[in-house]
């Protein structure tokens, strides 16, 4: 595994099919000090990455970055080959419909059923229900919730959420997938199993990003790891 | 079970799911019947009630005025005052004469010894007799209309009545519509002050409800809903909110209209009954009232849906 630290190499590993790219990324709120400092990465199509690191480190806060709900303060941040800062808000729908976020802690809303949790995203883009009840239902079988599709979130267990939660950013087939501390409240069998499901998914084509402490889980995949430090980045390929 | 027979029931099984699906109707994306829009509806409904109840007063204050005024500019009064070694009798009898061939008017009455002593009952007591006194004899004259009548002229042509003036109650009139106006006027500030109330507590109101909502709208805006998805879909939720707490106090306010109308009106039947309704009209709130009760419940309602869709707008840039 190659060492990269992302401050020593700017603009190292960008490429223009990039679906992501920081370049000498900075972000501070309001006037505080800079919680993210000189980052340059880049996420290719169909690859696999763990992001990790010691808490406060700034792994939410990069993950708010890729899902374009921050903004950089200083730096080029390029999504899909557009360039954020010139972005309107429109534009940002349109971007963030690309990329698939699962929560750490689900994120499900508790009065609607899995099934109408998991076809919020097409539901939401005005999609009539009959269009996509197939989708969802088969999805749901995939992720092995197609017995749970009428109940309730409060009812189901830590993993079935975290599945749910899997399903809901899947369902508009993502080209990038955030996923942060998706192993974070299940048991390491079930854990392996939602790994094998996310690297089903990037054998299918999608980029997949997982933010994670869990060394012993990241030691079981050969895959690139984005190590943060005190907001710095340092890349192991 | 043979792999065909697993396999049809798997397709029933399945084909049995789908159709349960497609025939439920699916939940609304904004919940309903939580404790905090419970509570708004009855906050709406109290403050609807009271904006009605004020609507109705300030009305039945405004039809007691117009019915005042109206009474006091159909009647005039001609006095016929006592001199010495005048029959005040035979004068005021032919003063109500003059009277009722003059145009625009009704009639002419003089009233009679006993209902001056009724009259001059609270200051001089019972038991009176008027031979003893020099009293004015007192024509009512009821006009067709203030207007079709030329008060100068009648004036001129009592001038040959010895003692006769007429009072044409200019004075109490324009006295009485000044203090009717003055009322109507509090009425309305009042109806301003408590609609006023009423635009706070369901702004407020809305406020606390959307935020027990914030994680909603948190959630789908994350999974791709525009600002105008989500601003509609809580615009809808609150109208209909609204909509139900208001029409439940107009229809309350609307039942109290009715119920004072059936229980009091019956009871003004009497002498007493009728002076308290010349001064205060008959309780019966009319049309306006109802059709206002009904307006304000719609605007409540679609204050509502506002209130959540500006506090919408600005949880969603505060989260950008």
């Amino acid at each position: 595994m190659a060492l990269r630290h992302s401050a020593t190499k700017p603009g190292g590993g960008g490429e223009a099919g990039d679906l992501i790219r920081f370049e000498n990324v900075g972000l501070r709120y309001g006037m505080g000090p800079e919680v993210l400092r000189d980052l340059t990465l880049n996420i290719a199509p169909g690859s696999f990455q763990f992001l990790t690191g010691p808490s406060g480190a700034g792994k939410t806060t990069l993950i708010r970055l890729f899902f374009l709900t921050l903004r950089p303060t200083r730096g080029l941040l390029s999504v899909f080959g557009r360039e954020v800062s010139s972005l309107v808000k429109s534009e940002l729908f349109s971007l963030r419909r690309r990329i698939g976020v699962v929560f750490q802690d689900f994120r499900l809303l508790d009065h609607l059923t899995t099934f109408e949790n998991v076809g919020l995203p097409l539901r939401v883009l005005g999609r009539e229900e009959s269009a996509y009840r197939a989708d969802v239902v088969e999805l749901l079988r995939w992720v092995g919730l197609g017995d749970r599709m009428h109940a309730m979130p409060p009812i189901l267990s830590g993993g079935e959420k975290q599945r749910a939660a899997i399903a809901r950013a899947l369902i508009t087939r993502p080209e990038v997938l955030l996923a942060d501390e998706p192993t974070g409240n299940v048991d390491p069998p079930l854990a392996s199993r939602l790994m094998r499901l996310f690297v089903e998914l990037n054998r299918l084509g999608t980029s997949v990003i997982i933010a994670t402490h869990d060394i012993n889980l990241m030691n079981q995949f050969d895959a690139r790891r984005l190590v943060l430090e005190e907001g710095r980045l340092t890349i192991y390929d | 079970m043979t792999d065909a027979d697993l396999a049809h029931r798997i397709q029933v099984v399945t084909h049995r799911r789908q159709s349960r699906l497609a025939a439920r109707r699916p939940n609304q994306l904004v919940p309903e019947n939580t404790v905090s829009g419970n509570a708004l509806t009855i906050v709406i409904a109290i403050m609807s009630f009271l904006a009605c109840l004020t609507l109705g007063a300030v009305t039945l204050v405004h039809d007691a005025s117009r019915d005042w005024q109206l009474d006091v500019q159909r009647e005039i009064t001609i006095q016929v005052r006592p001199i010495d070694g005048v029959d005040t009798a035979a004068e005021a009898a032919r003063a109500a004469d003059i009277a009722r061939r003059t145009p625009g008017v009704i009639g002419a009455d003089v009233l009679e010894d006993a209902e001056n002593a009724r009259l001059l009952e609270p200051w001089l007591g019972n038991g009176l007799d008027l031979a003893d006194l020099p009293i004015p004899r007192l024509i009512v004259v009821r006009l067709a209309d203030a207007n079709a009548v030329d008060l100068d002229d009648l004036a001129a042509s009592l001038g040959d009545v010895r003692g006769a003036s007429v009072d044409d109650h200019r004075v109490w009139a324009g006295r009485l519509q000044s203090m009717a106006n003055a009322t109507v006027f509090s009425g309305v500030a009042i109806l301003g002050l408590v609609f006023v109330a009423t635009v706070l507590s369901v702004v407020f109101a809305t406020r606390g409800a959307m935020a027990s909502n914030a994680n909603v709208v948190s959630v789908l805006h994350l999974v791709g809903a525009e600002d105008g998805f989500i601003a509609r879909e809580f615009q809808r939720h609150f109208l209909l909110l609204g909509l139900r707490g208001g029409l439940i106090g107009a229809a309350a306010a609307a039942f109290l209209f009715a119920l004072l109308g059936f229980v009091l009106i019956p009871s003004m039947a009497g002498s007493e009954g009728e002076r308290v309704s010349a001064l205060f009209g008959r309780f019966a709130v009319g049309p306006i009232g109802y059709f206002g009760a009904l307006g304000i419940a719609f605007l409540v309602a679609v204050m509502t849906a506002l209130t959540s869709r500006l506090t919408v707008y600005r949880y969603l840039a505060d989260s950008e």
